[in-house]
């Protein structure tokens, strides 16, 4: 007998400190900024929502993997459950009420997740399923924003407040609602006022910026999701070739077609500091399982989420396309991987082997 | 001179620093030495010794059979006691025809070939054939035999690049070689370039051997041809054709070699091996190898004579560590070395190092489900998708990993190496190339079969036709002979007219 272990093993025979849940570790560090402000921000209906989001997310998790008979905790662990549970809760209205909080997370882990085979195997990023199907479904509770009431300040509910308002029926739609600014836009073009007018009333550039607008829980605050999404470039959890090209191509959409008819068309700026679109680049569209593997593939990819964000938001009926883009680019997801291939080396993008040089002999 | 970009590579941590000051020491003589008959790519070699038989260092024990092989001879004087199959140092743990030599102490020289004098003004065929002799192979860990490829000469090509890169984590002994024998390696260098008909060496090694580095630009100062280049760090960079692109700027076109591009590469200990053989008349009968990791007391650089144990390699580095069995020896580099199936296996031509690895350096974790992060694709040095592969392959669909490049893989690992969720790409890999080389082999016999019964039947065909053709010959001759016959005897008159005709009745028999 050999004193040490000997099989026919390929190498390699060690291994980059990397792990599933340290990514999922390192994505959740880099939220955590964006999510506290925004807690603050909010309030404890927020938190409450978040906490029940992502508990739900655990939860069923914990059913599928239980009923499948897979390892139930240390699947847990890897952090995959949670992570779309913290992204579900930062793309719900902050006071949501927590059964869309439940739904979501049935949505999100069942629907999307599991009855594709699990982790890895889901086509449609699970998150942004849940939202569109509760966006979809509920469209009254998933579009009632409410204006920033920060934590500690005469405006916020208290904590048990807040538990009537998450569980109970104190939110009255009415009194405290506000729109975001895609959607104030949106309705008052409906209006037949023209997006040049009513961008006025809009929150201005630093709020925006800081983050201190009406919006989705975990959205509002562009520079504190850019430091993260910064810190996953640092880190190599993610690469700048998705979050660019998404941005950067609503960004010239935006400027173009404002230029052609600002009217109608909110300016590239704009399209890029509101509603998702930080969030979305950085954390969302990134999401490794549903996007393309191959560095072409990913600027496509980026192009199309950019796009179609672009469009959804200029022409259809919602006032934010972020969701939409992604599942529609996610679909796309295996199309663009075997059209977008690296090139092999010694062959040519075609895959014929290299034409040999003309060689100038000695 | 400018480097030139190589997509892909990882940067392991390279853990070279247990060794990396550590001079070359020279192993004593150990009390048995094992020589298996195929220490190189290609056929085994055949004895030319037999059990009892006494030897001199040097001396011939095996000679090459067929195209690709190489002899091997006696690394001391001493006694051949057995010839007998011995445990090889291959993961299979099988069995295979070794010579066991037992030294006598002494270490005389036996007859040794004559010093090529001035190599320079050698006709290359004589280098070649010196090379072929001393048994020289590729000591980088490949052991494809050199003489073969100074025949690549045949292609004309005009650069040899020398691998000093040693990309390979913890493997130090090219480092040390170039350190403390530059001058040797130049100067086998030089012999090589000679032998090939090349006028340019490009010596390339990575910046994280700076006194190689040093060491070696000042041995090739004298000589304008012999250019030292620091290439970056990056793993695989020693991967023959990866490395000819980072010198060259030339990719070799898949399926071809790089002599076919015109560059003919060789590793440094190799270059200084060549010298040996063709300066002194040595074969190659020891070699430098590593021995590190985690596992073992200490770190060190050792020339070795061929056929030395494991076993005794690690009790001249003080043991394992604490007497502690480490989890895996590996014989290579941990990135594309292999498992030791115990420590009864010998040194060959091909070890470049041993390493008694600890859990915590290999961090082998069990498998999870790929999460598509891409990092295989973004560090692969072929351009392949591994994920896609290794997806392919787990449903046993090889034609389609084929399709999309498996055979392209260079098994270098960085894959597996990258991988988040630890699924072993590599293993897949190999698993894959070996089915398909093997499905080739039996597609090439039937191939061979079909032919072989094609040509059984052209040749009956043809047989059978030239058979009818010469019957048919035959009648057409007799017909005319007979109506020949009838023509005469109607000129002969009536009087003949009624004797029938003399052949027909031999016609008819």
């Amino acid at each position: 007998m050999t004193p040490f272990r000997h099989d026919d093993r390929s190498g390699p025979f060690t291994h980059a400190p990397t792990s599933v849940r340290d990514t999922m570790r390192l994505v959740m560090l880099a939220l955590v900024p964006a999510t506290l402000f925004d807690a603050a921000l909010f309030g404890w209906p927020a938190i409450d929502l978040f906490t029940v989001t992502i508990l739900s997310c655990l939860a069923v998790e914990a059913g599928c993997l239980w009923t499948q008979g897979k390892p139930v905790l240390t699947t847990l662990g890897d952090g995959s459950a949670m992570l779309t549970g913290w992204l579900l809760a930062m793309s719900l209205p902050p006071w949501a009420p927590w059964w869309i909080g439940v739904l979501g997370a049935v949505f999100a882990i069942a629907l999307a997740k599991h009855l594709f085979g699990g982790l890895g195997q889901n086509v449609f990023n699970p998150a942004m399923v849940a939202r569109v199907a509760l966006l979809v479904s509920f469209p009254v509770p998933m579009t009632a924003f409410v204006p920033p009431k920060p934590l500690f300040t005469e405006v916020a509910p208290g904590f048990l407040d807040s538990l009537s308002i998450t569980f109970g029926h104190a939110f009255q739609l009415d009194g405290m609602s506000a729109a975001s600014a895609l959607g104030m836009v949106k309705t008052e073009l409906s209006r037949g006022i023209p997006a040049s007018q009513s961008i006025e009333t809009t929150p201005d550039l630093v709020h925006m910026l800081v983050g201190i607008r009406p919006g989705s829980f975990g959205e509002t605050s562009v520079i504190l999701i850019l430091l993260g999404g910064l810190w996953l470039l640092h880190k190599k959890v993610i690469s700048w070739r998705i979050p660019v090209t998404l941005m950067g191509t609503l960004f010239v959409l935006g400027t173009l077609f404002h230029g052609i008819n600002p009217e109608h068309f909110t300016s590239g700026l704009f399209q890029v500091v509101s509603g998702a679109t930080f969030l979305g680049a950085f954390f969302i569209a990134t999401d490794y399982v549903t996007s393309p593997v191959s560095r072409s593939g990913q600027l496509a990819y980026g192009v199309g989420v950019g796009g179609f964000t672009w469009i959804i938001r200029s022409f259809a009926g919602y006032p934010e396309g972020m969701a939409f883009a992604v599942l529609l680019m996610n679909a796309l997801t295996p199309l663009i991987d075997r059209a977008f291939r690296p090139r092999t080396f010694g062959r040519t993008r075609s895959g014929a082997p290299l034409p040999q040089p003309p060689r100038t002999m000695p | 001179m400018k480097t030139f970009h190589v997509e892909g590579g990882i940067h392991p941590e390279y853990r070279k620093e247990r060794t990396q000051e550590n001079a070359i020491v020279a192993l004593p003589m150990p009390k048995i030495l094992c020589l298996p008959l195929k220490q190189h790519a290609g056929a085994p070699a055949e004895p030319v010794v037999s059990s009892g038989k006494r030897v001199k260092k040097g001396d011939l024990l095996a000679k090459p059979q067929g195209a690709v092989s190489a002899p091997i001879h006696a690394p001391t004087s001493g006694t051949v006691v057995d010839i007998t199959d011995m445990t090889a140092p291959h993961p299979s743990g099988l069995a295979q025809k070794t010579i066991v030599l037992r030294p006598d102490g002494k270490d005389e020289w036996g007859a040794l070939p004559p010093p090529i004098e001035n190599p320079f003004a050698a006709d290359p065929a004589e280098i070649d054939a010196r090379v072929g002799w001393a048994g020289i192979v590729g000591l980088g860990g490949a052991a494809f035999p050199s003489a073969i490829k100074f025949g690549l000469r045949s292609k004309k090509p005009d650069i040899l690049v020398l691998n000093g890169a040693e990309c390979e984590p913890y493997l130090t002994c090219d480092d040390r070689i170039m350190q403390e024998h530059a001058d040797e390696v130049v100067d086998g260098a030089r012999i090589m370039a000679h032998a090939l008909g090349v006028s340019q060496i490009l010596i390339a090694i990575e910046t994280n051997k700076p006194a190689a580095i040093v060491a070696m630009t000042v041995a090739a100062a004298g000589y304008p041809a012999v250019v030292v280049m620091p290439i970056p760090v990056q793993y695989p960079m020693g991967s023959e054709k990866h490395l000819t692109k980072a010198v060259t700027g030339r990719e070799t076109p898949a399926g071809k070699m790089t002599a076919d591009i015109g560059v003919v590469v060789h590793n440094v200990a190799t270059a200084r091996a060549v010298r040996e053989a063709v300066r002194f008349g040595w074969p190659l009968i020891s070699r430098v190898i590593t021995l590190s990791g985690a596992g073992l007391t200490r770190g060190m650089n050792i020339k070795v004579p061929l056929g030395t144990m494991v076993v005794d390699l690690i009790e001249f580095c003080g043991g394992f560590k604490d007497g502690i069995a480490p989890q895996r020896l590996i014989s290579g580099g941990p990135m594309m070395g292999h498992p030791l199936p115990s420590l009864d296996v010998p040194v060959i031509k091909g070890t470049c190092g041993i390493l008694a690895l600890t859990k915590a350096e290999i961090n082998e974790q069990p498998a999870g489900p790929c999460i598509r992060c891409g990092g295989c694709v973004s560090v692969c040095p072929c351009g392949l998708v591994p994920l896609e592969m290794a997806a392919f392959i787990r449903h046993d669909n090889l034609e389609q990993a084929e399709q999309i490049g498996v055979r392209d893989c260079v098994s270098c690992g960085s894959c597996s190496y990258i991988c988040p969720s630890h699924i072993p790409l590599v293993q897949y890999f190999n698993y894959a190339k070996g089915k398909l080389n093997a499905a080739d082999r039996d597609h090439r016999k039937q191939e061979r079969l079909k032919g072989l019964v094609e040509g059984r039947m052209a040749r009956m065909e043809k047989q059978r036709k030239a058979k009818a053709e010469a019957a048919a010959t035959a009648a057409a001759a007799k017909k005319a002979q007979a109506a020949a016959t009838a023509a005469a005897a109607a000129a002969a008159g009536t009087a003949t007219a009624a004797a029938p005709p003399t052949e027909t009745p031999k016609a008819s028999a």
